[in-house]
């Protein structure tokens, strides 16, 4: 089943294009991660679907009452406002102490309800949004660069627990990421996006995509750089915006 | 006359009612113009107040729809304008200060009628009519009702908009809900503290109640009580020491918050 369609979507604000005809559909249960440099309209992609900007051109569907768990990018709360787990859990709707706390168990970060937000670590505020997300019984769980400011293991650690949140729930999950390797080995599907789309699939097939290496090959300086490339379209890593 | 005739006699119960009524619709919707920093947005929709007043002596409407009115029209204008061109306290800056500015011109156009600016500016309290009282109450409830019915919405957005778009919320409708809200407490406040004042009965009750709270619901419930206690304190202060009493009010709010402070420190240490 699809959980949603992308039909040609752009959008554009003034002069500048930020997304170019992108066309992309999601089956339930898929783990599709999107990848692209800073300013490949990742986040937007992000945004379009959840509804907080609207396409230029083209169309979103989603399935009939599709239910979205989104995890934002970096939950920026104002020191001023008090906030405890729990309450943040149950901000929009109700749930018992015993969902409350099933749901930070499954998110690894149990007994934390009593907690204080802006007491958390990076690694613990975005497991608790996490828990948040899942309190809603989602067909999709969105992630937006969900592990920025991780270090390498919380990196992994995290993307572990986002593995068994699938298997435990069977929810379809979509996310952006330029963590490139750990995100790559969980995911069914690789969008490289950089405007458009450049090139998808499995992860195998992406990291071996000569579109792909156009846009990460460079400045790694590792094992990524050995590919020497030839592509028939530029990559402008100046266009578009956030 | 003394204390307790004071309060029997009418005028005093009424400037306490009158505080006590704003002070419960004020210090809730404080908590969000702190949350969101919109601290100088409410200065700019205050000072416009003024505005209202000249144009409701000069058309003959009510004070309190006169000046709800240009509030609202300058809530709106300011969320309308934020992220174009300018910064957002550039805009504030110019708009707050100029509203201030044409109110005060237009009221010195005003030959005919005698108008009191300093009640105005500073409020006059102790001057409130039974009438007021329901204009403050009504305008108190309608605010407190609007701020529990787009509580969780309000504190979605608040949080972040793009997660409350995912949940269904659209944070540009929240923030019209807070705009309304923001033209009714300064309406309901200017004869109570005055135009150059409300900022104050909505920013630092709620910043005096952060220190010692640990959810949004109890800041706001105990910046009700606090703004509440203060009037009282405030009217109290201002009859024994023959000081304004607006100003006063917001000295004692001040007191209280130095003191919320210091013992949320003591608090945090141990």
């Amino acid at each position: 089943m699809t959980l949603f369609t992308f039909g040609s979507v752009g959008l554009s604000f003034g002069d500048s294009a930020i997304l170019k005809s992108v066309s992309f559909e999601m089956g339930a249960g898929e783990i599709v991660t999107i990848v692209g440099p800073n300013g490949s309209g990742k986040s937007t992609l992000l945004r379009l679907l959840i509804g907080s900007i609207a396409p230029s051109t083209g169309r979103i569907t989603c399935q009939a009452g599709l239910r979205i768990g989104y995890v934002p990018q970096k939950l920026a709360l104002d020191p001023t406002l008090p906030m405890t787990v729990d309450r943040l859990l149950s901000l929009r709707r109700r749930a018992s102490r015993a969902r409350v706390a099933q749901a930070l168990q499954e998110a690894g970060v149990p007994g934390f309800e009593r907690r204080q937000i802006s007491a958390l670590s990076g690694g613990q505020l975005q497991r608790v949004m996490l828990a948040r997300a899942l309190l809603g019984e989602p067909d999709l769980l969105v992630l937006d660069e969900a592990t920025q400011g991780l270090d390498q293991p919380g990196v992994a650690a995290f993307y572990r627990q986002i593995e068994a949140v699938r298997q435990e729930h069977g929810c379809g999950i979509l996310m952006v990421s330029h963590d490139l390797h750990v995100v790559m080995s969980a995911s069914d599907r690789v969008i490289c996006l950089n405007g458009h789309i450049c090139c998808q699939g499995t992860p195998q097939h992406v990291v071996s995509a000569p579109e792909y290496r156009a846009l990460f090959g460079e400045g790694t300086g590792g094992a990524l750089a050995l590919y020497s490339h030839h592509h028939d379209h530029r990559h402008d890593h100046k266009e578009g915006a956030q | 006359m003394s204390w307790a005739n004071a309060i029997l006699d009418d005028f005093v119960l009424r400037a306490i009612l009158a505080g006590i009524g704003l002070a419960f619709a004020a210090a809730p919707l404080g908590c969000f113009v702190v949350w969101r920093h919109m601290a100088y947005f409410g200065d700019a929709t205050a000072h416009a107040a003024i505005l209202g007043v000249a144009l409701s002596l000069t058309f003959s409407v009510s004070i309190f729809m006169g000046v709800m009115g240009v509030a609202l029209v300058m809530a709106f204008t300011v969320s309308t304008l934020g992220g174009r061109g300018f910064a957002m306290d550039t805009i504030l800056g110019v708009l707050a200060h100029s509203a201030l500015a044409f109110g005060l011109v237009a009221a010195s156009f005003l030959s005919g009628i005698r108008i009191d600016l300093m009640a105005y500016l500073f409020g006059d309290i102790l001057a409130v009519m039974p009438r007021d009282l329901g204009v403050i109450w009504g305008g108190g409830a309608l605010v407190v009702g609007l701020l529990i019915w787009r509580w969780s919405a309000l504190l979605t957005s608040t949080l972040n908009p793009d997660l409350a778009y995912a949940e269904g919320v659209d944070p540009r409708r929240e923030q019209m809900v807070l705009n309304v809200a923001l033209a009714i407490v300064v309406a309901v406040a200017i004869k109570v503290v005055g135009a150059l004042l409300i900022t104050a009965m909505l920013i630092i009750p709620a910043a005096a109640a952060r220190p010692l709270t640990r959810t949004p619901e109890t800041m706001a419930l105990l910046a009700g009580g606090l703004a509440s206690a203060s009037v009282v304190g405030g009217i109290r202060a201002a009859w024994v020491f023959d000081t304004p009493t607006g100003p006063t009010i917001v000295c004692v709010v001040a007191g209280v918050f130095a003191l919320s402070v210091t013992v949320g420190q003591v608090l945090a240490r141990r």
